[in-house]
């Protein structure tokens, strides 16, 4: 046997195992009817998001031309009625989504990327570095994460890069922190003792190993901050921090205010934005315990 | 939550015996503390000097202004000087309580924090007493039936409520109980402390009335938190021995509930509670803003859409400041509470 069969072998042996563990994992998933259920909603709403070019279209934004008069309550014609340029709510809403769910997104993996890789170095290299950087961990997790991420915002351009550095670059410590303790029990393992000994670099070790381990880890972390990106963007919206020329859940709920919705009591300006921003994240919250729960059936009681 | 950083000195701390493990215990976490606090005010500096380029310019938000008036600017606040020498003047001048002077209300920012801060104090205290209390209480209650339609119905109640906007509660509720909505009338005010030219009880009845929504947002947003996380630690204990043992000598099942369980359970509680303040801090800042609380939150909406940056900086400062204090007052306090940690 050469060794280049020797390594085909290796790999197709590891894409098996791979495959096997993630129908296990859908098998355990399965059982969970919160998370179904979450599942469930967030396809919907991904594929309201995707294809709202075609429902709505983009003219829906537009304040001329606006199809009904402004501030109208539901009708047939508008189901969730009219804004105060006269805009069809329902369109709004849908065509909100696009953006809400993709700073969402963005800002969620910017954090958990900056977490990912916090966490596996800081638990490779040991000493000072790990000492150091952990200091650093500590302290952006005790601190006030939005006060943080407005003080930045307010600082930078109106822009959605801004919003999803703003969110991305204050969230990732406790992340940093879960994949961290992952790293240091996966790296005290004997099989790393072995690839070390046959002349395993660090980036083979932290690429090869600990990150394969930590995946599922950093999986289950995405989807719940995804969640609380949602949140922080449509929180950043509503204080006027966001990008002002997009439309999205948060900044309609600050076009209400502003147009006086809240003292004439126009609740059907403020209900939709503010339940599809509490649906989606409720959904990825719902998913991410799912995922935490299958992986480490203790981990929702240790936590 | 043990951190690494915490469980260093602690376990330095037992060899060293029972006589100085407190003191340097302490020792270690002002240490931490005041670290933590440089931090925040390089952090301050920094981020409103080097990031948006030109403040003068950020100041005048775009208004044509002349050469001499922009140089006039930045004299008076200080912005001709070298980065270093502005640096050590900002440190020198924030350590001795001078934030600066705000661009929009041209007074001192700590006159206008001093001013804010009591008004804050009531809202978040009132509320924080009442979040606490609840969430300890349904998380017991539901930790104790873990898996009943109770328990579901209220870590559901409790997970919808805390996906929820803080902000957009606020509105709705302004909508529903305030203004008023079909056949619900406005039994509450729509934002502010207070209705002005009442006195002595009559005022303070008028406060607690404007209290009451913006209370109830935050008890709304907060409680999930501290329900979930008492829910997990009175899990923890559900399996020990030492419950196994309380029943066997025949206590009634509330009893071993109240005297046994609880007790062990409520420590963790007690730090994740500190921890998650950062939290608390959003919350309030949303509500203040919501209800027009003249509190710091809704100073700090009014200094970021200006945007004020001598303001936002100090309301900064003081926000990361005070979270860090209270973390390590929380810290100072769990060894003296649980005789496990610290000694």
């Amino acid at each position: 046997m050469t060794t280049e069969a020797g390594t085909a072998g290796s790999r197709a042996l590891a894409r098996q195992r791979r495959r096997r563990s993630a129908v296990r994992f859908w098998r355990a998933y399965r059982t969970h009817g919160a998370g179904l259920l979450g599942l469930g909603a967030l396809a919907l709403f991904t594929l309201v998001a995707l294809t709202a070019p075609l429902t709505v279209g983009s003219d829906v934004a537009g304040v001329t031309d606006a199809p009904g008069r402004p501030l109208q309550a539901p009708s047939g014609e508008f189901p969730l009625g009219t804004d105060q340029f006269g805009r069809n709510l329902l369109g709004l809403v849908v065509w909100g989504s696009r953006v809400s769910l993709l700073v969402g997104l963005l800002a969620a993996v910017l954090s958990v990327a900056i977490g990912a890789v916090v966490g596996i170095t800081a638990g490779h290299f040991k000493g000072a570095y790990a000492t150091v950087l952990m200091r650093i961990t500590d302290w952006f997790l005790v601190m006030p994460t939005l006060v943080l991420a407005i003080a930045l915002a307010t600082v930078m351009s109106r822009s959605l890069g801004t919003v999803v550095l703003a969110i991305g670059v204050t969230s990732w410590p406790t992340t940093a922190r879960l994949v961290r303790a992952q790293t240091l029990t996966v790296e005290s393992r004997p099989y790393i003792e072995r690839a070390k000994a046959l002349g395993g670099g660090h980036w083979h070790v932290m690429t090869r190993h600990v990150l394969p381990n930590v995946t599922p880890l950093i999986l289950a972390q995405t989807t719940l901050m995804i969640s609380s990106s949602v949140l922080a963007e449509a929180t950043l919206a509503f204080l006027g921090l966001g990008d002002p020329t997009v439309i999205s859940w948060g900044g309609l709920l600050q076009d209400a205010r502003e147009a006086g919705a809240v003292s004439a009591g126009d609740w059907w300006y403020l209900v939709p934005p503010g339940i599809a921003i509490a649906l989606v994240a409720l959904a990825f919250t719902l998913c991410g315990r799912a995922v935490e729960s299958v992986l480490n059936p203790r981990l929702e009681v240790a936590r | 939550m043990v951190s690494d950083a915490v469980s260093a000195p602690v376990s330095k701390a037992r060899r060293a015996g029972n006589g100085t493990a407190y003191p340097r215990y302490v020792a270690g976490k002002a240490g931490g503390a005041v670290v933590s606090l440089l931090a925040v005010l390089v952090t301050g500096f920094f981020l409103f000097r080097l990031i948006p380029g030109d403040p003068v310019k950020t100041m005048t938000g775009g208004r044509p202004v002349s050469a001499a008036q922009l140089a006039e600017y930045r004299k008076q606040f200080g912005l001709d000087l070298p980065l270093w020498e502005q640096f050590t003047d900002y440190c020198r001048k924030a350590l001795s309580g001078d934030l600066g002077m705000s661009y929009q209300f041209r007074t001192p920012v700590i006159d206008k924090i001093t001013e804010a801060l009591p008004n804050t104090l009531l809202l978040t205290g009132t509320a924080f007493v009442l979040y606490t209390t609840l969430g300890m209480f349904l998380g017991i209650r539901s930790a104790w039936r873990q898996g009943r339609v109770g328990d579901r119905l209220n870590t559901g109640l409790a997970l919808t409520l805390y996906s929820v906007p803080s902000f957009w509660l606020g509105l709705l509720l302004i909508v529903v109980f305030g203004v008023g909505l079909g056949p619900v009338p406005g039994l509450f005010p729509t934002g502010g402390m207070e209705s002005g030219g009442e006195e002595g009880f009559a005022y303070v009845l008028d406060v607690a009335h404007h209290l009451v929504l913006p209370v109830i947002t935050l008890v709304a947003v907060e409680y999930g938190q501290t329900l979930l996380v008492t829910r997990s630690s009175v899990l923890d204990e559900m399996g020990s021995d030492y419950l196994t043992t309380a029943r066997a000598k025949g206590l009634r099942d509330d009893l071993v509930r109240r005297r046994h369980a609880v007790p062990n359970a409520l420590l963790p509680t007690v730090t994740l509670v500190f921890v998650n303040l950062g939290r608390t801090v959003a919350g309030v800042i949303l509500v203040e803003t919501v209800f027009s609380w003249p509190g710091l939150g809704g100073l700090f909406y009014q200094a970021l859409s200006v945007p004020d940056l001598p303001l936002v900086q100090g309301l900064f400062l003081f926000f990361a400041s005070a979270v860090i204090i209270m973390n390590t007052l929380a810290d100072l306090v769990y060894p003296l509470l649980d005789p496990r940690v610290g000694r």
